[in-house]
């Protein structure tokens, strides 16, 4: 399988056919799809080549040879959905209560994807407040997309979410951040 | 509650520890200076300062720990702190220097601990003071993986490694250069817990099939009939609170090499080849046992292809380090150590977030004022004795714990 992770290095200009607030619109909703732990809903959100990528540390570093917190292809968004239908993924059983902020929305250019055109990238700002059994919890950090519109619909071909936290040992993430 | 009058062995039985173990603030006290800053401790690895000059910073127990390379090549483990009034001199989590400078009066230390300047020296009458950032008073690796002992004197590494020693030797003999590194970075894991839950599950063989059912079931793993009734594999007490799961009768019964990795030999090719090209017929053992799954007290956890260094935090809160391990010689595998580590430890891994859910459930149980005690008495009834003298039991049974309270009774009671 191919993955974004083959987008090109460049950041070209902003591609033609996207509205902000369509935009605005799609990582809203795949925000409330995350926050309910509507699997099937977030699931459906993402290409086929997709890459799903929380760092841990330093994220210019090359992730195929670093630990990072969440490096998931399409296979592995699959695996871990897979895990949490289950209802015996103990980290996520019961699911967190969540709610998160996304804002300072920006359009940040193109990337070329071999043989798919040019996925949009944005940049965010994020806040999530996660209240488990044993504690409340603030994640917060930024957040880089890349949309694509497939079939009249826009997808989530990557996702790149870098902690504020990234520098210490974090708590458990069980649920989608 | 057991009377602290009487020290730790009250609490500790052949089949049952009390719960105050986890839970008492005085017992973890005592446990970071009989344990933590005696006993050999994991720190890290020498491949993570590969150079000279290079320093990374590291935790032993509660203490901040830098680990440096000098200009010969010889590791360290100083603590962080200046020797005039006690600054931190390092904020970096690594870097590369063969100084470091105190930012609060510019005292400056070599990357060996001594101290070689301090500004406007008129001030105390002369250029030399007898004064050193504090040091880990011995440092020892083996395969380089480096431990620290706050003991003086004290048995060698080798001693304290003892059997176990010879568990590295099977994960380093899988590079067919002899040869492991951790240079993948480590994920800090934020546990609630007390440290030993974590100790005595690494090698309990019991939990996989329940706490990781729901991973083993959608992904189809050939991991969980490892750990069940029906396996052949052993849990083995390797002495000094060494344990491990030996997973080798499992894997000589298929007699599949790579099966212990989860893949064949056609799909890495050029890395058989170059076992093969080493070892000759000895070759397909070595890649039909795999590697090993070890507990090295109190802290090193080998998990076949990823390795954790747990540190303790305060009773009920300690922190998991976890890493891929990386062979030497062995590109091909490397990359997937790294994503199957990846997908499996961390905070967010398919199975370590798991187990650190149940820690910390376990821990509040632990809470509970009664019953007072947890049992390891799983297997004591079939227990045997192995050729070598080491006592094993069946692939689910709680002998890895028993040899762990075993060797931690010995420490605690020690003057």
């Amino acid at each position: 399988m191919t993955s974004t992770i083959d987008a090109s290095d460049e950041l070209t200009a902003v591609p033609d056919g996207f509205d902000i607030r369509d935009v605005e619109q799609f990582l809203f909703r795949e925000a409330r799809f995350a926050d309910e732990s509507d699997y099937d809903s977030w699931e459906a959100l993402w290409t086929d080549d997709a890459l799903y990528w929380v760092p841990a540390g330093n994220d210019s570093v090359d992730p195929l040879a670093t630990m990072s917190v969440v490096y998931d292809n399409r296979n592995r968004i699959s695996t871990r959905l897979k895990q949490l239908r289950t209802g015996r993924r103990y980290a996520q059983a019961p699911p967190s209560n969540l709610r998160r902020l996304i804002s300072n929305v920006e359009l940040v250019g193109g990337r070329a994807v071999a043989g798919n055109g040019v996925d949009l990238e944005v940049g965010a700002n994020f806040l999530v407040v996660e209240s488990r059994a044993r504690g409340n919890r603030l994640w917060g950090g930024r957040v880089t997309y890349r949309l694509r519109w497939v079939d009249g619909a826009l997808r989530l071909s990557y996702k790149k979410v870098v902690l504020v936290d990234k520098d210490k040992p974090l708590p458990t993430l069980g649920f989608l951040i | 509650m057991t009377s602290r009058l009487t020290g730790v062995a009250p609490l500790i039985q052949r089949d049952k520890v009390h719960a105050s173990l986890y839970t008492d603030q005085a017992i973890f006290a005592e446990e970071l200076q009989k344990i933590w800053y005696r006993t050999w401790v994991f720190v890290g690895h020498e491949s993570e300062v590969s150079q000279p000059g290079d320093y990374v910073r590291k935790r032993l127990g509660l203490q901040d720990v830098i680990m440096t390379r000098d200009r010969d090549g010889e590791i360290h483990l100083l603590l962080n702190r200046c020797a005039h009034r006690g600054n931190q001199v390092c904020d970096d989590a690594k870097g590369n220097s063969a100084t470091f400078r105190c930012p609060l009066h510019g005292w400056t230390f070599r990357n060996t601990g001594e101290l070689i300047g301090f500004p406007f020296y008129k001030g105390y009458g002369t250029r030399k003071l007898d004064l050193a950032m504090g040091r880990v008073a011995r440092v020892d690796s083996y395969h380089g993986f480096v431990f620290g002992s706050f003991a003086e004197e004290g048995p060698s590494l080798l001693d304290h490694l003892g059997a176990a020693a010879g568990e590295i030797d099977r994960l380093v003999r899988l590079s067919p250069e002899n040869r492991v590194e951790l240079t993948a970075g480590w994920l800090g894991h934020e546990t609630h817990s007390n440290w030993k839950l974590l100790a005595e599950n690494e090698t309990d063989g019991y939990h996989p099939q329940f706490v990781h059912g729901s991973i083993f079931g959608v992904t189809g793993s050939t991991i969980g009939p490892l750990y069940s009734d029906a396996s052949t594999a052993v849990t083995r007490d390797l002495g000094n609170g060494h344990s491990e799961n030996d997973l080798r009768p499992e894997f000589r019964k298929f007699a599949e090499p790579m099966r212990w990795f989860g893949t064949t030999e056609q799909r890495v090719p050029d890395y058989v080849a170059a076992m093969r090209a080493l070892h000759g017929d000895a070759a397909e053992q070595i890649l039909i046992e795999g590697a090993p799954h070890v507990m090295i007290f109190p802290n090193l956890f080998i998990a076949e292809i990823q390795v954790f260094n747990i540190q303790p935090v305060a009773f009920n809160q300690c922190t998991q380090y976890s890493t891929a391990v990386q062979l030497v010689g062995a590109p091909e595998l490397n990359k997937r150590m790294v994503s199957q580590c990846v997908g499996s430890v961390g905070p967010a891994g398919m199975l370590l977030a798991d187990d650190t859910e149940m820690y910390e459930r376990n821990q509040l149980g632990l809470e509970a004022r009664q019953p007072e005690w947890l049992q390891i008495r799983r297997g004591l009834q079939r227990e045997t004795t192995d050729e070598n003298g080491f006592i094993i039991g069946g692939a689910t049974d709680e002998t890895g714990m028993r040899g762990f309270w075993s060797h931690y009774a010995s420490l605690m009671e020690a003057q």
